[in-house]
């Protein structure tokens, strides 16, 4: 990717946080990052760590009750303050979202005509029906679905097209930005392998940057630009996917990629205890509970973003800076208690 | 791949070879289940079809193996795993247990086999009753199987949660499903399976819905257990990495039945089904130097209720050739295909050129593409000339013996095709025609 190129969409210190009994949950917890033109950006971490709100909480699809605060910057707006009418204007033309199970977001007394037409109507009132015809044979051919289709109904057509066409109706427009949360996690193994294709090849044929929700590794490998990893509602990694891939720098990316049963599997790892209670996380750094690099500071400081040679960015204190660490702030914490099957995930 | 240093939370899978006794003979079994339809079709009496979802399968269970169940959803995996403990009847075969055939049992019989033939689900919170408590739950098949009471009951309840690593038991005896995580869920599953002292545990995609940092824990207690309790393991999944490593056999199964049979490091080192290589090339490993499989099997799992015609995997398969049951489906698909490939406007000045795609949907290894009402037959064999030169490589033209004109359109004729039946290749057993059937040796088939 080009350096000098201008982002997309730009992120600075976002926070969600859902209001509960228990207290606030803090799903997205003071995260940046910036999504480069075209790029593909894969979103990995364990359930529960804040993925999905982070997803839906950039294109203002939040459920009633959340609250947020920071900066989405999206051509020359703060996405996170616009009013609800500008971004419903700006859903479809400029913003896309897809989800894990079609199934649910198409309507099944609508044909998949009417589904085109309804969404580009909403944003071009009198569009002609041969127009919309057109844009969308030509979407649904690059997602591999025949134009003999057009006018089924959604249950006619298997798990895999449903998904083709929820991305075709999400890219129909050509949006600038797409958020897809776990788009093939419903699907088995050739299909998902489809789909991942059809996502890869998106940058060449429209121009559209895209956040990729997963918690498989193997996809992001894959299909991803550059990875981001997240661990109780922060970004602890993030950087170009094959060298986090190949020389991860935080502790979690390490032992994330360890305990991910692939074809080359030869033993069992796996990561002690679970993640923390986002109304209550551990103070200093939420990973040190179960981090096997702990160090005292790491229980006391929140670590810092730092940026290293690579371009990898990480906030672990491994990586300093070594100024704001004490002087006894490198010890090892004690040898950490055996994290017991009580604390598992 | 970041290397593999060993720190805590290591631990390797005790990977012995399976001794040979059989525990459990499966014969040609068949799961057919019947379809309903509409009132008005049984008003009416007709056939409404069935679904070939066990479809022969022919598998021995040896005593101490972990035997996979593998294959994309559909493919028959948990009807095959609940027609071995007799949890769905089986419509034809043999399955063989302790000198019986649990297929002919009465629920009566069957009941007492529970104790030796367990099962484990993929969804732990579905399998425990939400307003039960864990201990209540776990010691319930000592409970109705009149085995353990009071005192006795508590303290094998205690015991079993100690096994699966819920400890101290007293922490989580009185606790609701709701209170724990998934993979302590998982253990309390395990626990009440393990509690009778089974003899075979069939696990249902024991871990698919557990994070990726759980998988490798229950994994691991799995193999624990099946190391202190002496069990055998039918382990389904669609995972092939899990498979890979848990697993000292492999099956492969493709619409009710199994396509690859044999040894896992055999299979894994050299797949020979192409269905297998498709599904080895699709994982997405988190390998940065592997690249996107470009050849990826085209399509779907079809119907089960009607399966395609030969070799069930024949429309998908990247090396499909004559033999392989090509068929009228098959046509319209290809011309679809071409479609999707063009632009809106060739499929505008085209589609008149056939009658109707719909009279392709039967299956049979004869089409009549009937031109449309303002064209030839010589168009729509033109059209089925150009969609040939756009792909020469296609399979589908292996299978096709002639095509002529008619008056109406162009007839299209296909090889017969074969079923492949399961042969051995190598040191597995295929059911694929690239691996040709070996001829019984002189003398060696049955007198005539
Ligand atoms: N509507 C909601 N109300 C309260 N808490 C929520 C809500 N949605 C999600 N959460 C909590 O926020 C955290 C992050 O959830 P989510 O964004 O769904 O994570 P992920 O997608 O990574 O699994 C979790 O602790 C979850 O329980
Ligand atoms: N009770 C049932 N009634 C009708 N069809 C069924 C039933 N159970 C399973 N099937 C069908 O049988 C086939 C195999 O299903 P299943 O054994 O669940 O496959 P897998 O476990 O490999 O996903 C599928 O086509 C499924 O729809
Ligand atoms: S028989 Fe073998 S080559 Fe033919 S379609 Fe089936 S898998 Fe492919
Ligand atoms: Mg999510
Ligand atoms: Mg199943």
């Amino acid at each position: 990717m080009n350096d000098r190129m201008e982002p997309v969409v730009s992120v600075r210190d976002l926070r969600v946080w859902y209001g509960t009994e228990r207290g606030a949950v803090r799903a997205v917890d003071g995260v940046s990052f910036d999504l480069l033109p075209g790029e593909t950006l894969g979103l990995v971490g364990e359930s529960g760590c804040g993925k999905s709100t982070l997803g839906r909480g950039l294109l203002g699809m939040l459920p009633e009750g959340a609250q947020t605060d920071g900066e989405i910057r999206f051509k020359g707006e703060n996405l996170r303050t616009v009013s609800r009418s500008r971004l419903r204007d700006m859903r479809g033309p400029e913003l896309g979202m897809i989800f894990q199970e079609p199934l649910t977001r198409l309507n099944p007394l609508m044909r998949i005509s009417e589904h085109f037409e309804e969404a580009l109507r909403a944003h071009t009132p009198g569009i002609s029906k041969d127009t919309v015809e057109r844009a969308a044979l030509e979407v649904l051919g690059l997602m591999g679905i025949p134009p003999t289709r057009y006018r089924s109904y959604p249950h006619e057509f298997s798990g895999g097209m449903r998904q083709r066409l929820m991305i075709g109706l999400a890219l129909v427009f050509r949006p600038a930005f797409v958020v897809a949360d776990e788009p093939t996690t419903a699907l088995d193994v050739l299909v998902e392998a489809q789909i991942i294709r059809i996502l890869h090849d998106l940058r060449r044929e429209f121009d559209t940057s895209l956040l990729l929700i997963t918690h498989n590794l193997g996809i992001i490998a894959e299909a991803c630009d550059r990875v981001a990893v997240m661990y109780a509602g922060k970004i602890v990694e993030v950087g170009e996917a094959r060298q986090v891939f190949r020389d991860p720098q935080h502790p979690y990316t390490r032992e994330l990629l360890r305990s991910t049963i692939s074809l080359s599997t030869t033993g069992l790892n796996y990561i002690p205890g679970a993640p923390p209670d986002l109304t209550d996380p551990p103070p200093g750094c939420h990973f040190h509970p179960r981090c096997p690099d702990a160090m005292r500071v790491c229980e006391e400081l929140d670590p810092i973003d730092q940026e290293l040679s690579g371009g990898q960015r990480v906030e672990c204190w491994l990586h300093g800076p070594d100024h704001l660490i004490g002087v006894d702030g490198r010890d090892r914490l004690r040898v950490r208690e055996e994290l017991s099957v009580a604390d598992e995930a | 791949m970041p290397t593999k240093p060993e720190i805590q939370g290591t631990a390797h899978a005790p990977k012995h070879r399976a001794p040979d006794e059989v525990l459990v003979s499966m014969q040609d079994v068949e799961v057919y289940f019947q379809l309903r339809g509409g009132s008005m079709a049984r008003l009416l009496g007709m056939d409404t079809g069935s679904v070939r979802a066990v479809d022969g399968i022919s598998l021995d269970l040896r005593k101490g193996e972990v035997l996979g169940l593998v294959g994309e959803s559909g493919s028959g995996k948990t009807t095959l795993g609940r027609a071995l403990l007799g949890l769905v009847a089986a419509t034809g075969g043999e399955i063989r247990y302790a000198g019986q055939d649990i297929t002919k049992l009465s629920t009566r019989h069957l009941r007492r086999l529970r104790g030796d033939l367990q099962m484990v689900f993929q969804d732990p919170s579905a399998a425990l009753n939400p307003s039960m408590t864990i201990e209540t739950a776990v010691g319930h098949p000592l409970k109705i199987h009149g085995l353990a009471s009071g005192e006795e009951l508590h303290r094998r309840v205690a015991d079993a949660l100690e096994r699966v690593g819920l400890s101290p038991p007293e922490r989580f005896m009185f606790k609701y499903p709701g209170d724990l995580s998934g993979g302590q869920k998982q253990r309390a599953v395990l626990a009440r399976a393990v509690i009778l002292d089974p003899v075979l545990l069939v696990a249902d995609e024991p871990v698919s819905m557990l994070d990726m940092s759980v998988r490798a824990k229950i994994l691991q207690l799995m193999l624990d257990l099946k190391r202190d309790l002496d069990l055998t393991y039918v382990y389904i999944t669609h995972d092939l990495a899990s498979a890979k490593f848990f697993c000292d056999r492999v099956a492969i199964m493709y619409l009710g039945r199994v396509v690859e049979v044999g040894r896992t490091e055999e299979i894994f080192a050299d797949p020979k089904h192409p269905y297998t290589r498709s599904l080895l090339k699709a994982i997405p490993e988190p390998d940065p130097e592997k690249a996107l499989p470009r050849d990826l099997p085209r399509g779907e799992i079809p119907d089960a209720a009607s399966p395609p015609l030969g070799c069930a995997f024949h429309p998908r398969c990247p090396e499909a050739f004559d033999m392989c049951g090509w068929e009228r489906r098959d046509l319209r698909a290809l011309i679809e295909a071409h479609w999707t490939r063009h632009e809106a406007l060739d499929f505008e000045t085209e589609r008149g050129t056939i009658a109707n795609l719909d009279d392709l949907d039967e299956p049979s290894h004869e089409a009549v593409v009937a031109a449309g009402r303002s064209s030839s037959p010589v168009d729509v064999e033109d059209l089925l000339h150009r969609i040939r030169e756009e792909d020469a490589d296609e399979p589908l033209w292996r299978g096709v013996e002639d095509m002529t004109l008619t008056d109406g359109g162009v007839r299209v004729r296909f090889h017969d095709g074969a079923d492949p039946r399961l042969r051995p290749a190598g040191g597995v057993e295929v059911a694929c025609h690239l691996y040709p059937e070996v001829e019984p040796a002189a003398g060696e088939g049955p007198a005539s």
